[in-house]
C-alpha cells in the first residue's frame, strides 16, 4: 500500500470515526437500532456543500449541518416515541424522506467543492500539502468529538441517558426522563454522523446523493471491529475503540482493493462490508449491536 | 404522608378485556409508618405501587403527597419524592455500569441531572461508607460490573439505591420474593435497618403472612382491586398468623359465594 493510499485511508477512517461515536451512542447507549445515519451523513455533506457554494463560509455551513443532523436525529426520535412507531421503521421513515431533502438541498445528484474554501483551507497555509494536513484535521477532530462524547457519558446526565438506554424502567424509577434522553442522545448522534459526512464532502470535494448508501453497516462494522480488538470495559476505552474500528476498517478495504489477486473494485465494497458485519455477528461470543435490531422494547415507553 | 383518593386503575379499557386492577380506593399513609400489604395473585399489590409511583395512570382519584397533588406527574418527576425497590433484581440495577455508576445514578434522584462528571472522590467516598454497611465486601468493588453481582446482592444495592437520597415514601415490592432463603432474610434485615434509620415512610409488598405480620405497624390485604381488610394497633398485635389466614380464606370465600350468586 502506498504512503498516498494509507493516508487517504487513515483520512476517510477518522472522518468515520465521528459516524462510528453517532452509531455507537444510538445502538449501544441508547438501545435504538437507527438508520437515520444513511440519510443524515449525505445530509450534512449537503448542507455543508450547498452552504458553502451559496457563499457562506465553511465553517458556519458545518455546523449547520451538524444541526441539520441532530434535527434528523429528533424527527426519528419524534415517530418513535410520540406515535410508537417501531424504532427501525421510524427511522427508515426519516432516512427515505432525507433522500428528497438531501436532493433538495442540493439542487442536484452532487455538488464539486472541489475549488471552494473548506474548513481545512486556513490550515493549508502552513506549507503542509493536502495529504498529510486532512488526516491531521481529521485525528484533531475525531479525538476532541470522542473526548466530549466520553466526558458527556460520563457525568450526571450522561449516565441517565445510559440508564434510560439499558433499563428504561429503572432509569423512570431514579427520575431520569428517559423520553427526553432519548430525544437528545438520538440529536446527538445524528449530529455526529451529519459532522462526519460534512467533514467528508470538505475533504474529498464533492457531495454526492448515494454517499449515505451503507453508512449505518460501515458505522456497524467500525464499532464491532473496535470492540473485538479492544474488548473495552470502560465508556473512554469504547469511545477509543470507534474510532480505532473505523480505521482498522478502512485498512481492511484498502488493502482489499489494493491486493490485485482478489480482484475487487470500488463498486464491490458494500458487499464486502456486509458479509464481514454478517460474520462478525455470527461469531460465537461476538457482542453483538444488531441483537437490538429483533428487540422490540419500546425506550419510548411514558417516562 | 401520603394518600390515595378514589384511586381507581383500569386495563384494557373499553375492551372486552376490560380489567378494574383498583377500584376507587382510598388508603392514607402518615408520616413514618410502615405498611405491610399482602394479597392474593393479580389482586392489585404492584398495580396500589404503580399508581403512586406514577407508573400506572388513574383513570379516577388522585395522588397526594404532602397536600402536593402529584397525580399528573410521570414517574420520572414523582420519583424526587417516591422510591422503590422491584421484585425483580434485574430490574433495580443496571448490569452494564458500575456498581459506583449505578449508586451515581440513584445520588442524582430528586436532584437536576447536570453535565458534570458523576464519580468525584466525594461520591466514591460517600458510597464506599455506605456499601460497607452491607457487609458484602461490595465496598472494595466500587468498579466491578452490576451484572457481576448475585441476585442478592443486587437487590440489596437496589435497597440502598433506593435509600440514599430522601423520599417522602418507599415503595417495595416483594423485593425479597426472587432470593433465596439466606439472602431473603439478609434483605429484610437491611431493610429494617434502614427504615429505622431514617425513620421512613413504607409501603411493602409481601407474599408471606409472617412478615406481614411481623414489619410495620399497619397491614393492608388487597383483594379483587379493593381493601379487604385494614388493621393497625391492638387488633393488628392480637392477630396471629393462622387468624391472618383465616381471614384472607374468608375474603375469597365471600367473593367466590357472590361469583356463584352472580353466575345461578
Ligand atoms: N400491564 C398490565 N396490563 C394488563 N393488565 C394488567 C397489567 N398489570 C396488571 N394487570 C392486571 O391487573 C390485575 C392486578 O395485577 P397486579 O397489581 O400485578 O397484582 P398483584 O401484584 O397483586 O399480583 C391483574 O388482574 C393483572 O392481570
Ligand atoms: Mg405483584
Amino acid at each position: 500500500m502506498s504512503l498516498v493510499a494509507a493516508l487517504g485511508a487513515l483520512e476517510i477512517g477518522l472522518v468515520y470515526g465521528l459516524v462510528a461515536i453517532g452509531v455507537f451512542i444510538s445502538f449501544r447507549v441508547l438501545n435504538f437500532p437507527d438508520l437515520t445515519v444513511d440519510g443524515s451523513f449525505p445530509l450534512g455533506a449537503a448542507v455543508a456543500a450547498a452552504g458553502i457554494l451559496g457563499g457562506i463560509d465553511p465553517f458556519s455551513a458545518t455546523l449547520l449541518a451538524v444541526a441539520a443532523g441532530g434535527l434528523a436525529g429528533l424527527v426519528t426520535a419524534f415517530l418513535n416515541i410520540r406515535f410508537g412507531i417501531l424504532h427501525l421503521l421510524a427511522s427508515i421513515l426519516t432516512m427515505t424522506a432525507l433522500y428528497s431533502i438531501n436532493l433538495r438541498i442540493m439542487g442536484s445528484p452532487n455538488l464539486a467543492i472541489i475549488m471552494e474554501p473548506t474548513v481545512i483551507s486556513p490550515f493549508e497555509l502552513f506549507g503542509l500539502s493536502g495529504g498529510t494536513i486532512k488526516p491531521i484535521f481529521g485525528f484533531v477532530v475525531v479525538v476532541g468529538a470522542g473526548a466530549l462524547v466520553a466526558w458527556y457519558l460520563l457525568t450526571d446526565s450522561g449516565l441517565g441517558m445510559r440508564a434510560a438506554g439499558a433499563n428504561p424502567r429503572m432509569a423512570r424509577a431514579q427520575g431520569v426522563p428517559t423520553a427526553a434522553m432519548t430525544y437528545f442522545g438520538m440529536a446527538l448522534s445524528n449530529a455526529l454522523v451529519a459532522f462526519g459526512g460534512a467533514l467528508f464532502a470538505q475533504m474529498n470535494g464533492f457531495a454526492d446523493i448515494t454517499m449515505g448508501t451503507g453508512t449505518i453497516v460501515v458505522g456497524l462494522a467500525a464499532v464491532i471491529a473496535g470492540e473485538a480488538i479492544l474488548r473495552p470495559k470502560g465508556i473512554v476505552m469504547a469511545i477509543v475503540a470507534c474510532i480505532l474500528g473505523s480505521v482498522l476498517y478502512r485498512f481492511a478495504v484498502q488493502f482489499a482493493l489494493n491486493a490485485e489477486f482478489i480482484g475487487m473494485n470500488p463498486g464491490d465494497l458494500n458487499l464486502l462490508t456486509a458479509v464481514l458485519v454478517t460474520i462478525a455477528l455470527i461469531l460465537p461470543g461476538a457482542r453483538n449491536p444488531v441483537k437490538a435490531l429483533m428487540k422490540k422494547r419500546g425506550s419510548g415507553a411514558p417516562s | 404522608m401520603i394518600r390515595l383518593e378514589r384511586g381507581r386503575v383500569v386495563f384494557s379499557a373499553g375492551t372486552p378485556l376490560e380489567n378494574v386492577a383498583l377500584a376507587d380506593i382510598d388508603l392514607e399513609i402518615p408520616r413514618g409508618q410502615f405498611v405491610s400489604v399482602i394479597g392474593s395473585n393479580g389482586a392489585g399489590k404492584s398495580t396500589l405501587l404503580n399508581a403512586l409511583s406514577g407508573e400506572a395512570p388513574l383513570a379516577g382519584g388522585r395522588v397526594l403527597i404532602d397536600q402536593t397533588d402529584v397525580t399528573t406527574w410521570p414517574a420520572s418527576k414523582r420519583a424526587q419524592l417516591v422510591s422503590r425497590v422491584f421484585q425483580d433484581p434485574m430490574l433495580g440495577t443496571c448490569e452494564g455500569l458500575t456498581i459506583e455508576e449505578n449508586l451515581a445514578i440513584a445520588a442524582a434522584r430528586g436532584g437536576a441531572r447536570r453535565p458534570t462528571l458523576a464519580l468525584g472522590r466525594g461520591r466514591r467516598a460517600e458510597f464506599r461508607e455506605q456499601l460497607a454497611q452491607l457487609g458484602l465486601g461490595l465496598e472494595n468493588r466500587l468498579g466491578d460490573r452490576m451484572g457481576l453481582l448475585s441476585g442478592g446482592q443486587r437487590q440489596a444495592v437496589s435497597l440502598l439505591m433506593a435509600t440514599l437520597r430522601p423520599a417522602k415514601i418507599l415503595l417495595l415490592d416483594e423485593h425479597t420474593a426472587a432470593l433465596d432463603p439466606r439472602m431473603s432474610d439478609f434483605v429484610l434485615n437491611l431493610t429494617h435497618r434502614l427504615v429505622e434509620q431514617q425513620q421512613l415512610t413504607t409501603l411493602m409488598v409481601t407474599h408471606s403472612m409472617r412478615q406481614a405480620l411481623d414489619f410495620g405497624s399497619r397491614t393492608v390485604m388487597l383483594h379483587e382491586g379493593k381493601i379487604a381488610l385494614d388493621v393497625a394497633g391492638a387488633e393488628r398485635a392480637a392477630l396471629g398468623v393462622d387468624d391472618l389466614v383465616d381471614r384472607f380464606a374468608r375474603v375469597r370465600d365471600e367473593s367466590l359465594d357472590s361469583d356463584a350468586l352472580l353466575l345461578s
